[in-house]
């Protein structure tokens, strides 16, 4: 799984019909001094975050499928937890 | 999930047979800005995507899922049509 941030959302009608109901947010992974880790993705919501938020994203279909809860769908990526803090061992 | 655009699309008349009827189409992986980022890849489509539309897609073996019950062997799929890509402070547009 990654930290990431989320930095916006998508609007798509038509789309497959098991991300219906779900905010697709554009997600930017980071790395651990918060600067960009490759290009942003996008992932549905399973918590209610929003833009701005910190996020744990996970990038894997069956993950992604569980944390929606929609067994058979097209998602291999998903926002799993609003992050609070992260402590590195200084 | 990733965002992309339909540049182009591949035709293989022959083809493994539960490829049959399936529209293959070529996809541009587009970043933040809105910008080409990484190489574009052959993508099944299962919303309906045409030249020049603005997509989102699904990689690895979820990406089969919209054509079940059938096995159909594909590893990148175009699973939604983008209507609005809100990312605040970007350059991001849609044809």
């Amino acid at each position: 799984m990654l930290i990431a941030r989320i930095i916006g959302d998508v609007v798509a009608t038509h789309k497959a019909p098991s991300h219906h109901g779900r905010k697709i947010l554009v997600v930017q992974p980071l790395d651990l001094d918060g600067s960009d880790r490759g290009g942003a993705v996008l992932a549905l919501d399973s918590v209610d975050a929003g833009i701005g938020d910190r996020v744990l994203l996970v990038t894997e279909g069956f993950s992604a499928m569980t944390a929606v809860g929609r067994p058979d769908s097209p998602i291999d990526m998903a926002v799993i937890g609003v992050i609070d803090a992260v402590h590195l061992d200084d | 999930m990733q965002l992309g655009r339909v540049i182009g699309n591949v035709v293989c008349t022959v083809k493994t047979a539960s490829l049959a009827g399936q529209r293959l189409l070529i996809v541009q992986p587009l970043g933040r800005e809105g910008r080409a980022m990484g190489r574009a890849l052959v993508a099944l489509d299962s919303v309906g995507a045409g030249m020049g539309d603005t997509v989102y897609w699904c990689r690895g073996r979820e990406a089969s899922f919209p054509f079940l019950p059938a096995d159909v062997p594909c590893e990148t799929t175009i699973v939604g049509l983008v209507d609005v890509v809100n990312i605040p402070g970007s350059t991001f547009a849609i044809p």
